[in-house]
């Protein structure tokens, strides 16, 4: 489909609003007027407690410090700025952050734009509802979903497409924020909406989003300009310093993907088994041949976090040899004695204690074999998590105290276990969530569970 | 004999969403992806044993133009879980990368 012979060209500020990139990248990129400025905000990658808690993982004044260069650009300029997946995790909290944000700078600079919030979050009630009629089934390795996971969920979240983001850009919107959005989305949308190649916008939406990731040197923290024509597109670093070539352009659909030769987004599969990557200038790189195959029933992809307890840790490192050979019976005996003082309180299946042995075992645990010899040293964490932070305190405390002073056959170190790197050795670690929600809900109108609300700033 | 970890360019594992891990064996050239390639220790049966998780789970797929094999599997706890030990998932290839072809 070429849309009147025409190009688009967007530009990509970096991997992830808040991760930084160099002010001569954007310059650069701006140079090349681009009809777009967009930024991916979020991932799932930090895992549940983001989304849970509401709050962001990366830092507000630093997300202010992304978006301030480029905001002023593309208010100047008259284009659209497009941020997916406000405030790392798209839920309400986080996008009512980032908003406050946009119309700071906006202050700041005198500017004004008419500006669209995308709402992502899903009613509990909507999700169930879906369960009981059969639409939701697991994404991935994602286990097949309960009434009950769905209801212990603080919040979830929908993943929207290029949909939403048409409506706010039908809408007249210049600023664009939406709440957890799929990432290639906000690079395609704009080329979608003026009858580019779906597949090929996708394509080159997915590239985009990890900012020059795809290039060489890799990074997530710089400039990635993508120009989408008629039958292909092409994606350059804004950088002098890096350039894209076919083999790193190629290996990008292989980063945290389960399958290279194709994606998935909430309009269908990208197949990219039958691309050509041709490198056509000193740094560019020209890809074609990328297809989307529409998806029979629309769906959109659900993440929701649920309260798991509170946690408590504490640090210490071990140096004698023979604590170090008897690490399982120290820990069997501290556990023992641990949930026999907190029987008042708790059974031992309501609440957690681990221990991570790092030098030992503390990432791959039963997977590998101990090593021979033992480690010189092993770094200890010893983990609790129970229903409420005093439980989760009163454990690591217990716990701690204990593993100082027990004894283990042939112990020499009578004075105490432990070298504990700090006073106080104890730290509180906050609430701890889990995904349990990770799956694809079958909808019949996206437009009614991604809510489009404009405002004109400034 | 050589440790799958040596005769790699590139060893990676990441998350592919919170529940399925990703490993990414890049290799330095076509003699050695094929080699790792044919490999019995690369069917998804010896996979499985290795990271304890069930052999239907695991796939195995070479994307051979830029001479890398893909290894995704479940994850046994999701990231972030109280029972988890490395959200972002990305130092797992281990115990694979320790195979000996």
């Amino acid at each position: 489909m070429s849309a009147d012979g025409k190009k688009l060209r967007v530009v990509a500020l970096n991997g992830l609003l808040g991760y930084g990139y160099p002010r001569a990248s954007l310059d650069r990129a701006l140079a090349m007027e681009p009809d777009l400025v967009g930024v991916d905000g979020g991932s799932t990658d930090p895992g549940p407690y983001y989304l849970g808690s509401g709050e962001s993982f990366v830092s507000e004044a630093q997300v202010a410090r992304d978006l301030e260069p480029a905001l002023c650009a593309a208010a100047e300029r008259g284009i659209p700025l497009i941020v997916g997946t406000a405030g790392g995790s798209g839920a309400e909290p986080h996008l009512q952050s980032l908003l406050t944000v946009v119309r700071e700078i906006a202050a700041r600079n005198g500017l004004s734009f008419r500006m669209a919030a995308i709402h992502a979050e899903v009613p509990t009630e909507t999700v169930l509802a879906a369960l009981g009629e059969g639409r939701i089934s697991p994404c991935g390795h994602a286990p097949e979903l309960s009434e009950e996971d769905v209801r212990g969920c603080t919040r979830i979240v929908a993943q929207m497409g290029t949909e939403p983001l048409i409506v706010a850009l039908e809408g007249g919107a210049q600023v664009v924020i939406a709440g957890r959005c799929c990432d290639a989305g906000v690079f395609a949308a704009e080329p979608i909406r003026r009858g580019f190649d779906p597949g090929l916008a996708l394509h080159m939406g997915k590239l985009a989003e990890c900012g020059t990731l795809c290039a060489r040197p890799a990074g997530a923290n710089d400039v990635l300009v993508g120009t989408i024509d008629g039958d292909g597109f092409e994606v350059v670093p804004a950088n002098p310093e890096r350039r894209c070539i076919p083999e790193s352009v190629a290996a990008h659909s292989l980063y945290e993907q389960p399958d290279p030769n194709c994606f998935y987004e909430p309009e269908g599969m990208v197949d990219l088994s039958g691309c050509r990557f041709e490198q056509v200038g000193e740094r560019t790189v020209r890809v074609t041949g990328s297809r989307l195959v529409p998806a029979e029933q629309p769906t959109v992809k659900l993440e929701g976090a649920r309260l798991r307890g509170y946690r408590a840790i504490t640090v210490a490192g071990i140096r004698d040899p023979g604590l170090i050979a008897h690490l399982d019976a120290i820990e069997q005996s501290v556990r023992a004695a641990v949930n026999d003082a907190m029987a008042d309180a708790l059974a031992p299946e309501d609440f957690s204690l681990r221990f991570l042995r790092y030098g030992l075992d503390g990432v791959t645990v039963a997977l590998e074999a101990a090593p021979v010899p033992l480690p010189r040293e092993v770094g200890l964490v010893i983990d609790a998590v129970a229903p409420t932070q005093e439980l989760a305190n009163r454990v690591l405390k217990l716990a701690r105290s204990t593993a100082l002073h027990q004894h283990y056959e042939g112990r020499k170190t009578t004075a105490g276990n432990l070298a504990f790197p700090f006073s106080p050795s104890d730290f509180s670690g906050g609430a701890v969530y889990d995904f349990a929600v990770y799956h694809l809900m079958q909808i019949a109108d996206p437009a009614a569970i991604f809510p489009v609300e404009f405002e004109d700033v400034g | 004999m050589m440790r799958l970890y040596d005769l790699a360019a590139t060893i990676r594992s990441k998350n592919a969403g919170p529940f399925t891990l990703t490993i990414d064996l890049v290799m330095p050239d076509a003699e050695s992806f094929q080699r790792v390639l044919s490999s019995d220790a690369l069917a998804p049966t010896a996979i499985a044993a290795l990271y304890d998780v069930p052999e239907e789970r695991v796939r195995v797929v070479p994307f051979e133009r830029v001479l890398t094999i893909k290894v995704t599997l479940p994850r046994r706890v999701s990231s972030g879980a109280p029972e988890d030990r490395d959200v972002y998932g990305c130092q797992q290839h281990f115990p694979l990368a320790a195979i000996e072809l």
